[in-house]
């Protein structure tokens, strides 16, 4: 009788408790073995250390994936955050023939399958002599990112009251100073998050990277090669990092928001 | 303080404005005089066309047809940002991510006024909020976004300020308020106020001069007294406060009188308030100018007998009652409680009397009930 009744009582927070497990059992799982004295393979655990965090690059190449998947991402995160605003503020704050159309067209890249998409893509690079590597990775994340990116800012832009736009123009603003003073800085936080977005999907790719890639190893690219012979641990360092990052990244912003808005 | 544009100054002119989406014609051939200096109100029901017409002298609607002008200069189709006119929009429209020190500062800026603080500062005295220049607008309360909004404006002293329903969003006693301090403010800085709203009564406490609009079309425009006294159209009576209209038919003259036979009885109804087409008229008189008396009471003036009070509600100020007449029409009738004499009853016969000067007189083709029913969905 107690027992149901605290149950009862408790349900959602019990509930709340098991969903968080779930959720977050593998990450720190990823956190606990990146302190694992593992030698070349992080399988079996073999007593703590603190190396593999003081040497992240300790393991052969690692880094140099890292630095790949760095580089590949933040190029790609700039041009698909730059065409994908454009593509946005066009389907969100103009009337166009096509428009109904070009706004169900962004959304199917999202809906291909990856390994079709990849494949496809090595196809269509090597029919126009191009080899797989560095660029072609970029213009195939460039892609896939493009999607995300419009919807993202265009919800933002959708959010966006038209009369304030129009009160800048009443007071003086021409069209370049309204955007300037004011369409943009209130979109911006929608471009932020859809950069973020594009980078933590460049960074993440696998599929469509392994396909174009040629001899290029990005991060994901490594993981999955040297899980044949062992992951090292300090894939499970970087893959932290990464998550911590991300983690405060998100903090900060709802710092900042929350700074702003009062 | 700087004008926001010295050369262009002067009444502002709407001449022959039409404008249509689609099929609809939200403006139909609108002319109309606003003069420099004044407060002037659009006053009409939604979708009668006073936003659209406000918008076009904004510059954010282009006209169809016709042109605006203030003074000597055609406006028509320059950009809002090149007119000296300026707009307190219905939500307020202050910009979320500046402060309101940045707001205020926002139309001086553009204009490439480098010292703002002066003139950012006086304003702000103005509306009494010096205090808030570096909040955001999301901290401040809506009468106070209200005034900000109104700063923001009148900071570049432009040749015209637009008023968009400015205190829809404010309760009531704010609102009376803010009335009072808006009409204060533009007596202060002598800018033109054009003032939309649905409200007659905000209309009416602010407005020099006021344009009932209607379908696109302006029904009449006057002082709110004389619109108020001297309705030309069942409209204008019924939407600027309510009116009774009773059908009759013009009998003869009585010097500066017509004589009226309403369903047997005789009135008498000044010319001067006459805008009767010929002798079909819809004898008009306001419910608060009747009095009312125990049947069998002998009075003067114009007499209306055999009335019974179909229902009396007391509240307060005066005792509201609807009195069936003999040819089943329901009048109203507001009396002040201001003589201790006890309220009539329900079912008690009464006499009506009312001086003449207060009737007048409209086309009795016109539909009697224009006009009152978009206002009750308004309130």
């Amino acid at each position: 009788m107690r027992v149901t009744w605290w149950f009862r009582k408790n349900l959602i927070r019990v509930y709340m408790v098991l969903g968080f497990t779930y959720l977050f059992i593998p990450v720190a799982y990823t956190f606990a073995f990146s302190f694992n004295n593992g030698g070349k393979s992080n399988l079996v655990w073999k007593g703590f250390t603190l190396g593999n965090w003081q040497n992240p690059c300790g393991a052969p190449d690692v880094c140099v994936a890292l630095g790949n998947s760095i580089r590949v991402g933040l190029i790609s995160t700039v041009a698909a955050t730059f065409l994908g605003t454009l593509i946005a503020f066009a389907l969100g704050r103009h009337q166009f023939k096509g428009r109904s159309t070009t706004n169900t067209l962004i959304f199917l890249p999202m809906a291909t399958p990856e390994v079709v998409l990849g494949a496809s893509l090595l196809a269509m690079f090597l029919n126009l002599g191009i080899n797989p590597g560095f660029w072609p990775v970029v213009i195939a994340h460039v892609m896939f990112c493009i999607s995300f990116v419009v919807v993202t800012v265009k919800a933002r832009i959708a959010s966006l009251d038209p009369r304030l736009e129009q009160a800048a123009m009443d007071l003086y603003a021409n069209e370049f100073e309204t955007f300037r003073k004011v369409t943009l800085p209130l979109v911006a936080p929608g471009i932020a998050g859809a950069a973020l977005l594009a980078f933590s999907l460049s960074f993440d790719d696998f599929i469509i990277t392994n396909f174009n890639s040629g001899t290029l190893t990005t991060f994901p690219k490594f993981v999955y090669v040297a899980s044949a012979r062992g992951i090292p641990p300090q894939a499970n360092v970087i893959g932290s990092a990464m998550f911590f990052l991300a983690l405060f990244i998100v903090i900060a912003g709802q710092l900042v928001s929350r700074r702003k808005a009062r | 303080m700087a004008d926001a544009s010295s050369s262009t100054r002067g009444d502002l002119r709407i001449v022959n404005v039409t404008k249509s989406f689609g099929d609809f014609t939200a403006v139909d051939d609108l002319t109309l005089t606003i003069p420099e200096g004044s407060f002037f109100a659009l006053l009409g029901p939604s979708g009668c066309g006073k936003t659209t017409t406000l918008r076009m002298i904004a510059g954010l609607e282009e006209p169809t047809q016709g042109s605006i002008h203030i003074g000597s200069t055609d406006i028509t189709h320059t950009r809002p940002y090149q007119r000296p006119v300026n707009t307190v929009f219905q939500n307020y429209a202050l910009f979320p991510h500046l402060s309101i020190y940045e707001n205020i500062a926002f139309g001086l800026r553009r204009r490439g006024i480098k010292d703002v603080n002066e003139a950012v500062d006086k304003v702000l005295n103005l509306v009494e909020l010096p205090h808030l220049a570096q909040r955001k607008p999301v901290q401040l309360s809506g009468g106070q976004q209200q005034r900000i909004a109104l700063a923001r404006a009148i900071v570049n002293r432009p040749a015209l300020l637009l008023l968009d329903e400015p205190l829809g969003a404010l309760d009531l006693k704010l609102r009376r308020q803010m009335q009072i301090e808006l009409k204060w403010i533009q007596t202060e800085v002598g800018i033109t106020f054009v003032h939309v709203t649905h409200d007659q009564e905000e209309a009416m406490t602010m407005a020099d001069t006021i344009a009932v609009m209607n379908e696109g079309k302006v029904e009449q425009m006057g002082t709110p007294a004389d619109l108020y006294d001297n309705p030309k159209t069942a409209f204008v009576a019924n939407f600027l406060g309510q009116s009774n209209l009773i059908e009759g038919r013009i009998d003869g003259n009585d010097g500066d009188n017509f004589v009226v036979d309403v369903f047997g009885q005789k009135i008498k109804i000044n010319k001067s308030r006459s805008h009767a087409k010929d002798s079909s008229v819809l004898a008009g008189i306001r419910p608060e100018k009747i009095r009312i008396h125990p049947a069998g009471t002998a009075m003067s003036g114009n007499v209306l007998t055999g009335g019974v009070i179909s229902d009396a509600s007391y509240i307060g100020v005066s005792t509201q009652y609807q009195v069936e007449m003999p040819w089943k029409q329901e009048l109203m009738v507001f009396e002040q409680n201001d003589d201790g004499v006890p309220p009539l009853e329900k079912g008690d016969a009464v006499t009506l009397s009312w001086e003449p000067v207060f009737t007048f007189a409209l086309d009795g083709r016109e539909d009697a009930f224009a006009g009152s029913e978009v206002h009750a969905d308004e309130e």
